[in-house]
C-alpha cells in the first residue's frame, strides 16, 4: 500500500484536487462516492460481466517467440490491442460509465488525443444511451482521422480545441471549461490517471484489471506470478499504472515506463516529462511537467497522438521521486521503427503509443531467461497513415 | 489596515475591474491602473496570465496568450508594480493561477505583493484545504487577504467555513461558469444571490462573472457590496486609444 493514495489524495508530494471551486461539488460528490460505488458487489458484477462479454476480456498474454529469441529473455505481450475499440482506454470507460449511471448523471464528456479513449468514451455512451460530446484538438483531429470518423458514426460530437498546441492539453482544458459550464447534470471520464483526486485513483482502479490478469496468466505459464520486468508507455500514465498497479509492492519486479522523447529529449520537441519537468500543478493535480521557469506550460511534441502530453498522473510522479519506477524514453523514429519490427517479427501492428515501450526493449541487457511483460496498449490501425508515410510503404 | 477592509466600510455598491496585465501591451499595467481609479474604480484585480487558464472564457484566454507571447512574468509584472503605490490609491488584488506562483516561491510571492502594495490575491485553483495548511500564515504575514470563489452549488456549510477563512471579501459567481457568461437574472439566481445575503456573512460579498453593463452591474449591487468586470472591460481596451477606452467604458456605470 505504499505507493496508494492516502486520505487526503496524495501520493507523497504528488495529487491532490487543485481545482476552481466552480468544478468542487463534481469532484467532491466523486470522491465520497467513488469506492462505495465500485466495491459494491453489484457494480463489481455488471462490470466484470460487461469486460468479459463486450470488452473480450481477459485480454491473451503472449509469449512473443520471435521477440524472446532476438533479445535471449521471455518476452511475453499483455494483449490490450485485443480488446472491443482497440486499446486498454475502454476498461476505464467502462468503469466510469456505470459510475455516473450511479451517480444520475445524464451527459458525459471527455477530452482525447490519440483519439483512443474519445472512441472508448464514445463507444460505452451508445451502450447506455447517454450523450456524448469529446473535446480534441486540431491537430490530433487530423493525425487520428479514422477515430474522429468512428466518434462520429457512435454518435458524439466531437468538439475541436483551437487553444495552445491544439493537442491533447489543450483538449483536456476545454473539456475541464465545459464541466464547469454544465455543473450538475455531467460526468467528465477523464481518460488517463490524472486530474484531480480521485480520478488518478479511479481510474487505476479501473485500469488494473491488466496487471490481476497478468499476474494469474504468468503464474500460468511460468509457475510464479513474478516477472523480472514490466514495461508500458506513458502520456498520462493510464495503460503503465494499469500494468504496474498489482506489482507495486512486488519489489523484485523492475517497473519501467517508457516516455515519449519526440525529436530528442534535447531537441525543443519532446515530451519527456520526467527528464523535462519540475514539480508543479496541472489539470488539478501536483505531479511533474513540462514548464518554464516562469511556471508556464510548455507545448510537448511526440509522433503518437497519445503520449504527446506535459505532465504525467501523481501517482507516476511519486513512483518517479521514490525510485520505485524507472522512467526511460523513446524518439520518434525510435518508437516507429520499433512498430515495424513488430509486425513483421509477430504479426501485430502496434499503436505508436505501445511501440515506444516495445522500442525500449532494444535498449535493454539481459541476462537470458527474464521473464519480461511489455503491455500492448492498443493496436496501430489508427496509426496506418503515419506508417505509410514514414516508411514509403 | 487593508485598504480592502477600507474600502467597504467606507463605500457601498463597489465596483471592481478585472484585467490582465501586460495586456494589450507588455507596458500597460500600470497607465491601466491610473486610468481606472481617475474614472472611478473602487478596486482593481490585475491577472496575472498562466498557459492553462481553465476557469476562463475565450476573451480572458486570448488576452492571457497575448500577454504571455508578449514576454509577461511574474517576475516583469512586480518590476513593473514597483511603483504602484506612487500612483494608485485603491485596493489593488492580483488575480491568477496557483502554478506561477509555486515556481516564483510561495513566501517570496507574498514578499513582493506586500512590497509593492498589493492587498489581496485571488487564485481560484488553490484548493481551501491546501490554502489553510500551507499559505494561510504567510498571507497573513504580508496583511494580504485571500479571496475564495463561491456557487450556486456551493453548499452551506463550506460557505461559513470559506467566510472563517476569509478576511477581505467573497467572490460571489452568478453562476457555475467560465468568465465571459452573460449573467442571466432569472429567478433562482435572484433566489440564490438571496440566500447568500441572508446567511449573514462576516466578509463582505462582491458578484462576478457576466456582469457587462449598468443594469447588471445595479442589479448585483441590490444583493451584494459591490460587482465585478472582466471579460466586458478587457474586450473594450483591445484597441483604440487606451485612456479613452477606460474612460468611454468606466462613463457606463459612473455616468
Ligand atoms: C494505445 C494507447 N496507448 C497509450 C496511450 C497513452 O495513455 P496512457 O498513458 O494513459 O495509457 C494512449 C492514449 O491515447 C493510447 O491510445
Amino acid at each position: 500500500m505504499k505507493y496508494k493514495v492516502n486520505e487526503k489524495g496524495y501520493y507523497g508530494d504528488f495529487g491532490g484536487a487543485y481545482i476552481p471551486e466552480m468544478l468542487y461539488p463534481n469532484v467532491e460528490e466523486l470522491r465520497q462516492n467513488y469506492l462505495k460505488i465500485i466495491d459494491d458487489a453489484d457494480f463489481q458484477k455488471e462490470f466484470h460481466q460487461l469486460l468479459k462479454d463486450y470488452v473480450g476480456r481477459p485480454s491473451p498474454l503472449y509469449l512473443a517467440k520471435r521477440y524472446s529469441e532476438r533479445y535471449g529473455a521471455n518476452i511475453f505481450l499483455k494483449r490490450e490491442d485485443l480488446n472491443h475499440t482497440g486499446a486498454h482506454k475502454i476498461n476505464n470507460t467502462i468503469g466510469q460509465i456505470l459510475l455516473a449511471e450511479k451517480l444520475g448523471k445524464k451527459r458525459i464528456i471527455a477530452e482525447t488525443g490519440a483519439g483512443q479513449h474519445g472512441v472508448a468514451t464514445a463507444t460505452v455512451c451508445a451502450l447506455r444511451n447517454l450523450e456524448c460530446v469529446i473535446y480534441m484538438g486540431e491537430v490530433d483531429i487530423e493525425r487520428q482521422a479514422p477515430n474522429v470518423a468512428r466518434m462520429k458514426m457512435l454518435g458524439a460530437k466531437v468538439v475541436p480545441a483551437s487553444s495552445g498546441s491544439k493537442t491533447l492539453k489543450d483538449a483536456t482544458n476545454e473539456a475541464m471549461r465545459d464541466w464547469i459550464n454544465n455543473p450538475v447534470d455531467t460526468h467528465y471520464i477523464i481518460g488517463s490517471v490524472v486530474g484531480p483526486h480521485p480520478y488518478p485513483d479511479m481510474v487505476a482502479i479501473f485500469q488494473s484489471i491488466i496487471s490481476e490478469e497478468t499476474k494469474k496468466q504468468l503464474l500460468e505459464q511460468t509457475g510464479s506470478d513474478q516477472p523480472d520486468y514490466v514495461l508500458a508507455c506513458v502520456g498520462g500514465g493510464s495503460n503503465a499504472m494499469g500494468m504496474f498497479y498489482h506489482f507495486m509492492d512486488d519489489e523484485n519486479v523492475k517497473l519501467i515506463a517508457v516516455e515519449a522523447a519526440g525529436k530528442g529529449v534535447s531537441s525543443g520537441f519532446s515530451a519527456a516529462t520526467t527528464y523535462l519537468g519540475k514539480e508543479g500543478v496541472l489539470h488539478g493535480s501536483r505531479s511533474i511537467l513540462m514548464q518554464t521557469p516562469d511556471g508556464q506550460v510548455v507545448e510537448p511534441h511526440s509522433v503518437s497522438a497519445g503520449l504527446d502530453y506535459p505532465g504525467i498522473g501523481p501517482q507516476h510522479a511519486h513512483l518517479f521521486k521514490t525510485g520505485r519506477g524507472q522512467y526511460v524514453s523513446i524518439t520518434d523514429e525510435e518508437s516507429l521503427d520499433a512498430g515495424l519490427l513488430c509486425t513483421q517479427l509477430e504479426g501485430i501492428i502496434p499503436a505508436i503509443e505501445s511501440a515506444h515501450a516495445l522500442a525500449y526493449l532494444e535498449k535493454m541487457e539481459f541476462k537470458g531467461g527474464e521473464n519480461v511483460v511489455v503491455c500492448l496498449s492498443g493496436r496501430g490501425d489508427k496509426d496506418l497513415d503515419t506508417y505509410i508515410k514514414y516508411f514509403n510503404l | 489596515m487593508n485598504r480592502i477592509k477600507q474600502l467597504f466600510q467606507e463605500k457601498k455598491n463597489i465596483l471592481s475591474i478585472y484585467y490582465t496585465a501586460g495586456y494589450p501591451n507588455t507596458g500597460d499595467t500600470i497607465q491601466i491602473a491610473e486610468a481606472l481609479e481617475k474614472s472611478g474604480a473602487d478596486m482593481l484585480e490585475i491577472g496575472f496570465p498562466y498557459s492553462d487558464p481553465v476557469a476562463d472564457g475565450p476573451v480572458i484566454q486570448a488576452s492571457s496568450k497575448q500577454s504571455l507571447d508578449q514576454g509577461m512574468t511574474l517576475n516583469l509584472l512586480f518590476e513593473q508594480l514597483k511603483d504602484l503605490r506612487k500612483k494608485v490609491t485603491i485596493p489593488v488584488l492580483l488575480m491568477g493561477y496557483v502554478n506561477p506562483v509555486l515556481q516564483f516561491g510561495v513566501e517570496k510571492f507574498c514578499e513582493a505583493c506586500a512590497e509593492v502594495g498589493v492587498d489581496g490575491c485571488i487564485v481560484p485553483d488553490l484548493p481551501m484545504v491546501e490554502y489553510e495548511e500551507f499559505y494561510k500564515d504567510c498571507f497573513e504575514k504580508h496583511n494580504l487577504s485571500n479571496v475564495f470563489l463561491i456557487t450556486p452549488q456551493t453548499a452551506e456549510e463550506r460557505i461559513h467555513k470559506i467566510d472563517g477563512l476569509t478576511n477581505g471579501f467573497i467572490y460571489l459567481l452568478s453562476s457555475s461558469a467560465t468568465t465571459g457568461k452573460n449573467l442571466e437574472v432569472g429567478n433562482t439566481t435572484e433566489a440564490y444571490f438571496s440566500r447568500i445575503k441572508n446567511l449573514n456573512l462576516k466578509n463582505p460579498t462582491m458578484i462576478g462573472f457576466g456582469i457587462s453593463d449598468k443594469q447588471t452591474f445595479d442589479k448585483a449591487c441590490s444583493y451584494a457590496n459591490g460587482a465585478i468586470i472582466g471579460t466586458a472591460f478587457v474586450k473594450a481596451i483591445a484597441d483604440g486609444n487606451l485612456e479613452e477606452s477606460v474612460s468611454n467604458f468606466m462613463k457606463k456605470f459612473k455616468g
